[in-house]
């Protein structure tokens, strides 16, 4: 039987974590996403699947307890919100230049600064451009649902393990603090450390006899060689870019102007799609579910049957820019987003679209 | 009649050989520098104990970064400072592994001094090792948080000015104050009894572990000849009559 | 069936869980909801509000500008959210403290004294599912059946003797929710 279960996406991510077979999670509170960290200390998973939930003391520690756990070859994640991300960002490198699996949600809250507590997303290009110092990507998954928050924790340590590298969930204190219903998965057991041994030969594990022992690092002065490791790096994101493009489209067979947005814009979206067709205007939406690779062949095919484009982002304009490269000129792209905490209503993104687009 | 090289390396005439933990790498610190030292007494003990394929060690930002060079034992290298974050999931995730961070003044008691006291303070059964030789040996010779009072660094050239620059911190003793620490002491390695001493500290570091008493904590007092811009003998000397009076050797909590 | 509902007023008036009550009932009656609050400072003893979907079809966008009905418990919340009302909806108040009645007069407007009658009960708790009664008479989207269902699910297990009390209060709305206003 299907388990059905109301609850809020933090929540979500807090349950799922520990049914996937997640080994660890660091974390620290911060507004709006401490539920997540309050549900597996409720759960207590130590006591039934062996996870790991400890509360760290900073954001700082906590991504380097990940860096530590992930070099152990262990499933390990945390989340935060937008000022305690940043704070991540020298682990972020680390674990990317350590080429290290690892989960991080961001429950996106307004900024510069302390900010907002309200929604927004205004870390996309802290997100999808790296964050960190050097040239690298995160793999960046967009929930746009409840249900969402839930699968993408699994999707999420799937990709980063597949991939080494570590994985973002991006939402927003919309989404981490809306209630819908989800379907839970059933439990999947913790790999034991036999199992890690095996399938992880680089995890720091304590050295057999039979291998050389284990380095995990992002340290290397000889210039020549870093260049040929980050070279490999960069053919590893290509290789993200050319299988792992997810994407959802809406009303787009017939449309005439097409809407570009991901996670809670999206939702907002679909309702302002609806709207404008009572209105006779066939609106159609893209929404992309990995940021990063970001699905730039759709948009760009999706551009030569459109007459014009909206990017809507709960931002001043940041992932419009990543829309324009896609469109590369075909036709006109906009932008649309309330900002600093506040969310667009479904209408307001119908006047967007006919002032900016049909009209401008 | 001659004698042959052959002749004396001999399994009978042995009295002393490189750890096997150790690589046949050339380290790559200064002479007369005590990380060399500690390295090695830290492979001999992991030799000793037995423990090779139970231990994960964590290394820091500093000179000793390339320690993994040395070793041979799984290694971690954390950001400046983290060791204690990386060194708390490991154990909490691999109870059954030994686990050895080894970090420098800078990397422990400045930048990480947050990472370090709340590991303490937890109470992780991990085993920390800090190496205090009051300067910033790799980056060149800066003022570190444990400089002494007037000891020249290129940060404060003219001596460090208490006014000016704040005083130098006497972080084991603070660590000692934490319920989650089982035994801080403070070394030094630079005479052959200290070595002994020093070596019989990072035992029972280790043995506290399989004890899970809690964070060991082993200050090694030690010198940089090149940041002190002295020799190596000079450097001793200087540690003896400068280092020594303001950071005692000794055992300061032992439960 | 797609209904759109905003509750609104203050915090500690059971605003949050009188929404997440109805919208596990829309669950157990096999509905999409969502529920999404104003989270913050907001909930320290200022204004409260959640918005609650109800549907037969996947949900579009959880954050609304315009409402089926509006739930409305303070003066406050009736400056902000009458207008939101879209023409044809309902407006459900509770006259306890409200200075200025509303307005509109291309809306369905009805009235619950809850916070009279939680009194009368001797039971302030009562309140939000007086409210929930008097708002379910008007809208009979979801059983009894599995409005109680729903009360049990989201009532942890401790507070389950208290659930024919509340029963009682959801009855109580039925009977008291008194017309204002016909279109």
């Amino acid at each position: 039987m299907k388990e059905i279960r109301l609850m809020k996406g933090n929540e979500a991510i807090a349950e799922a974590a520990i049914r996937c077979g997640v080994d660890g999670y660091f974390g620290y509170p911060i507004t709006p996403q401490s539920e997540v960290m309050e549900t597996l200390m409720a759960l207590q998973p130590w006591k039934t699947t062996g996870m790991v939930v400890l509360q760290a003391e900073s954001e700082t520690a906590s991504i380097n307890m990940l860096y530590g756990g992930a070099a152990c070859g262990k499933k390990v994640m945390t989340s935060s919100s937008s000022p305690g991300i940043s704070l991540m960002q020298e682990g972020m490198t680390y674990l990317a230049g350590a080429e290290l699996p690892c989960v991080v949600a961001n429950v996106v809250r307004g900024g510069p600064g302390l900010g907002t507590i309200q929604p927004a997303q205004s870390d996309y290009f802290q997100s999808v451009k790296g964050g960190g110092h050097g040239d690298y990507h995160l793999i960046v998954l967009a929930p746009a649902s409840v249900q969402e928050m839930a699968d993408f924790v699994e999707l999420a340590f799937d990709l980063a393990f597949k991939y080494r590298n570590p994985a973002l969930i991006l939402s927003d204190g919309m989404i981490g603090q809306m209630m819908e219903k989800v379907e839970m998965k059933p439990y999947k057991p913790r790999w034991t450390n036999d199992e890690i041994e095996q399938m992880h030969p680089w995890a720091t594990t304590g050295k057999p006899e039979n291998r050389k022992y284990n380095i995990v690092t992002s340290l290397e002065l000889d210039s020549a060689r870093f260049e040929v490791f980050n070279e490999k790096l960069q053919r590893k994101y290509q290789q993200i870019r050319d299988n792992e493009v997810r994407y959802e489209t809406f009303e787009c067979d017939d449309a005439e102007y097409l809407l570009v947005a991901y996670g809670s814009s999206a939702r907002i979206c679909q309702k302002s799609i609806q709207l404008l067709r009572e209105q006779g205007i066939k609106a159609g939406l893209l929404r992309p579910i990995t940021l990063f690779p970001f699905p730039t062949k759709e948009i760009n095919a999706l551009a030569s049957r459109v007459k014009g484009i909206l990017s809507v982002e709960m931002s001043a304009g940041q992932l419009v820019e990543d829309v324009r490269l896609a469109v590369n000129g075909k036709v006109k792209v906009e932008h649309y987003g309330r900002c600093g905490g506040m969310i667009h209503s479904p209408e307001e993104v119908v006047e967007a679209v006919k002032q900016k687009i049909i009209g401008g | 009649m001659s004698v042959d090289i052959k002749d004396i390396i001999k399994p009978e005439n042995l009295v002393y050989k490189k750890s096997s933990v150790l690589t046949d790498n050339v380290m790559h610190y200064c002479p007369g520098c005590s990380h060399g030292v500690a390295a090695k007494l830290i492979a001999e003990v992991i030799e000793e104990l037995g423990i090779q394929r139970e231990v994960i060690a964590i290394a820091p930002v500093g000179c000793s970064v390339l320690l993994y060079n040395y070793l041979q034992v799984d290694w971690q290298e954390a950001a400046h400072g983290r060791a204690p974050a990386l060194g708390t999931a490991v154990k909490r995730l691999r109870p059954d592994r030994y686990v050895v961070t080894y970090q420098g003044d800078g990397d422990l008691a400045a930048i990480g001094t947050a990472e370090t006291i709340h590991a303490c303070n937890r109470g992780e059964n991990i085993l920390m090792i800090f190496i205090n030789n009051g300067i910033y040996g790799m980056t060149g010779g800066q003022m570190a948080p444990t400089t002494l009072e007037g000891m020249k660094a290129s940060t404060c050239p003219f001596g460090r000015d208490l006014e000016h620059d704040g005083n130098p911190l006497k972080i084991t003793e603070l660590i000692a104050q934490l319920p989650g620490t089982c035994y801080v002491t403070r070394q030094s390695v630079h005479t052959a009894a200290a070595v002994r001493k020093t070596k019989k500290a990072i035992i029972k570091g280790f043995q506290n572990q399989k004890a899970e008493k809690g964070t060991s904590f082993i200050e090694i007092v030690s010198t940089c000849s090149s940041g002190w811009k002295l020799t190596p003998a000079q450097s001793n000397k200087w540690m003896e009559e400068h280092m020594f009076p303001f950071y005692p050797l000794g055992d300061i909590k032992d439960r | 069936m797609n209904e759109e509902i905003i509750i609104a007023g203050f915090g500690g008036q059971g605003v949050l869980s009188m929404g997440k009550i109805l919208a596990y009932s829309g669950v157990m009656q096999g509905m999409e909801v969502s529920w999404l609050p104003s989270y913050g400072p907001e909930m320290r003893g200022g204004t409260a509000n959640v918005t609650v979907i109800l549907s037969d079809n996947r949900i579009s966008s959880p954050a609304l500008k315009k409402y089926d009905t509006a739930i409305i418990l303070n003066q406050q919340s009736m400056d902000k959210f009458e207008a939101a009302v879209k023409p044809g909806g309902l407006l459900l108040y509770d006259g306890n403290g409200i200075t200025r009645h509303p307005e509109r007069k291309d809306i369905r407007i009805y009235r619950v004294d809850a916070t009279q009658e939680a009194t009368e009960m001797q039971n302030q708790k009562a309140f939000n599912m007086i409210v929930l009664g008097a708002y379910l008479k008007l809208k009979p989207i979801v059983t009894m059946e599995n409005v109680m269902n729903g009360l049990k699910k989201s009532l942890p297990e401790r507070h389950h003797h208290l659930l024919p009390q509340n029963e009682k209060a959801i009855a109580r709305g039925t009977e008291i929710v008194k017309e204002i206003q016909k279109i």
